[in-house]
């Protein structure tokens, strides 16, 4: 910043000169801290050791904050494993996948993770019901149709969306849209993942819409050409043409989506009620497995008992849904990776 | 009588063509024919405007926000001028169609890529896109290539091949008048040589015109030539007597090489 006028005449980025003199001293002199003049170089053509160490130290920082992401995600899957380990002692994993209660809590306790499971799908499905194509369509007015000033006020809108704090979101369900909804369905009761699914579908339309967005705009103007030269119309492009081209995108934006949709955490544990409830019917109140972390989080369940372990099988799950779907989301994009 | 004769050689008449990027004005009081049937070369150093006329002739600036057309492009036999607001420019190009300087395939098969056009249109019986693909694609000279693997995505053809496919897109429509934007520019001398003879091919079929920087292939494919600069046609004739005897100075020193 303090380098402004500088930065234009100088070969170094200054974020890099930075790194390798202290800001002061660039305060203080920066125009002393120059390049050398090309005398100096003059008859001196050689192995620079300075240069060589000084590249070596970036690239060393730049490794290891690349690490750093591998090094935190191999610690969190360690810790969910060793003591996943712990809980599978005493329940067996056959019991783990096919019982159908999840009462780890009660004297009569039963761990079937499938009441979790299920609350998570169903309030995932209504969600990616509502953003999937809502964001879609959003994304394609955005980039095809919408002229520039439109898209200009749009767009922070929009993210302003995905900013507002989930929390918020729960409690927009729990007192404003499962009201609303009892008008149209008088049954329903005052938790459901209907009304949990459908504001977190809200929620996630911003990420879904901006990520697709991006795919669509990305894709060269050449083809948008070509497609009108042939005598399209503007929506006969943006479907034909732009949509086939920005796949890859657009199809991590769904999963991307996706995974927002099963690890929500707050609004489900809000607006959806946090009974164990073995039910495919979004009117029905239920617990995701999110949900059933926080609810043991803040308990006073005591730290290695058995009912405390079960967060971390609960937890292993999530991640292996989350994981599921990127590879998934990865092959896709191998698949379609554009080509231009 | 002579006029009517005039009218039936001309597939267009261009009739003080101005053209505005917003206050820029790109090209100036333009006026040229194209004879039917024929190929129209036109040539000029960078920024001369030729690409922009190209793209008057099938509106592709009403993409854009702030371009504005002056003048009349009049198209026979409909005595039309084109560029009327009152003409829509998705009528204009599904007759008048265009190939692009970079090869520019959908991300589809090669059969979806020829047959777009045709489903723009809402052809959809089979019959009728197969008859009509293979024609188009016999005549693009990419048939006996391409026949067996129809359903293969069009990225995984070479360059020339790739261009060959668009002018095969172009051709499926059976276009009135073909634009070429710098057809070659983006190929190697072989795959140059081989659009450059099926242009010289489809002139039966169709009037073309094409822009080209290579004055050679100015020379080799086209009947007329116009020579453009800053905007304005400086000299428009038979291509032999532009290349042998310009009339104008600035028109010789450019085919000579003097500048450009």
């Amino acid at each position: 910043m303090l380098f402004v006028g500088n930065a234009k005449n100088c070969l170094i980025h200054p974020n890099i000169l930075l790194a390798k003199y202290p800001a002061n001293l660039l305060i203080q002199n920066p125009v002393s801290k120059e390049l050398p003049s090309k005398k100096e170089h003059v008859g001196k053509l050689g192995y620079s050791y300075r240069r060589k160490i000084h590249e070596r130290f970036i690239e060393s920082i730049l490794f290891l904050s690349a690490l750093l992401s591998v090094v935190i995600m191999m610690a969190i899957i360690v810790m969910l494993v060793k003591e996943s380990v712990v809980f599978f002692k005493h329940v067996s994993i056959w019991e783990f996948l096919t019982d159908t209660q999840w009462t780890p809590l009660f004297d009569d306790a039963h761990y079937g993770i499938l009441p979790l499971v299920a609350g998570t799908v169903v309030s995932s499905v209504v969600a990616l019901l509502v953003a999937l194509p809502l964001g879609t369509i959003i994304a394609i007015y955005l980039s095809e149709f919408a002229p520039f000033a439109v898209r200009e006020v749009a767009k922070p809108f929009l993210e302003l969306l995905g900013g507002i704090p989930t929390v918020v979101y729960g409690y927009f369900a729990l007192l404003f849209v499962t009201p609303l909804l009892q008008m149209i369905f008088p049954e329903l009761p005052g938790f459901s993942l209907l009304s949990a699914g459908l504001v977190m579908g809200i929620m996630i339309i911003p990420y879904v819409s901006s990520m697709t967005e991006d795919a669509m705009r990305a894709v060269p103007m050449q083809l948008r050409e070509g497609s009108y030269a042939m005598g399209a119309t503007r929506f006969q492009t943006a479907i034909r043409v732009v949509t086939p081209a920005a796949f890859s995108g657009i199809a991590a934006a769904y999963i991307l989506g996706i995974s927002r949709a099963v690890g929500e955490t707050m609004v489900v544990a809000i607006a959806a009620g946090m009974q164990p409830n073995l039910t495919w019917n979004p009117m029905e109140p239920a617990a995701t497995i999110t949900a059933y972390i926080v609810q043991v989080s803040l308990g006073d369940l005591p730290h290695g008992s058995v009912g405390y372990q079960t967060i971390f099988a609960a937890g292993l799950t999530l991640l292996l849904i989350t994981l599921i779907f990127n590879i998934i989301g990865h092959q896709l994009r191998k698949r379609y990776r554009e080509i231009y | 009588m002579q006029e009517n004769a005039a009218i039936n050689r001309y597939k267009s008449e261009v009739k003080n063509l101005s053209f505005y990027y917003g206050t820029f004005n790109a090209l100036k009081n333009i006026d040229m024919v194209l004879h039917d049937k024929k190929i129209t070369a036109l040539i000029g150093p960078s920024g001369c405007g030729k690409s922009t006329f190209l793209r008057c002739y099938n509106r592709m600036h009403d993409l854009y926000p702030g371009n504005r057309y002056e003048g009349d492009i009049v198209l026979y036999p409909d005595n039309v001028n084109i560029l009327s607001p009152k003409v829509d420019p998705i009528e204009v190009r599904m007759r008048i169609s265009m190939v692009f300087q970079k090869p520019n395939p959908f991300p589809k098969s090669i059969y979806e890529n020829v047959a777009y056009g045709l489903r723009v249109r809402g052809i959809k019986q089979r019959a009728i896109l197969d008859e009509k693909i293979e024609d188009a694609l016999r005549n693009a000279a990419l048939w006996n290539e391409v026949k067996d693997r129809l359903n293969h995505l069009a990225f995984n053809l070479s360059g020339g091949q790739q261009q060959r496919l668009c002018i095969a897109r172009a051709l499926a429509t059976n276009p009135e008048i073909l634009l070429f934007d710098e057809p070659t520019s983006a190929l190697d001398p072989i795959a140059t040589a081989s659009i450059e003879e099926l242009i010289a091919d489809l002139k039966d079929k169709v009037t073309i015109l094409i822009v080209t920087h290579n004055m050679q292939q100015a020379a080799r494919v086209s009947d007329y030539t116009a020579f453009m600069y800053l905007g304005e046609l400086i000299e428009f004739g038979e291509t032999d007597d532009i290349f042998i005897k310009p009339k104008n100075k600035q028109t010789e020193d450019y085919i000579t090489g003097r500048f450009g």
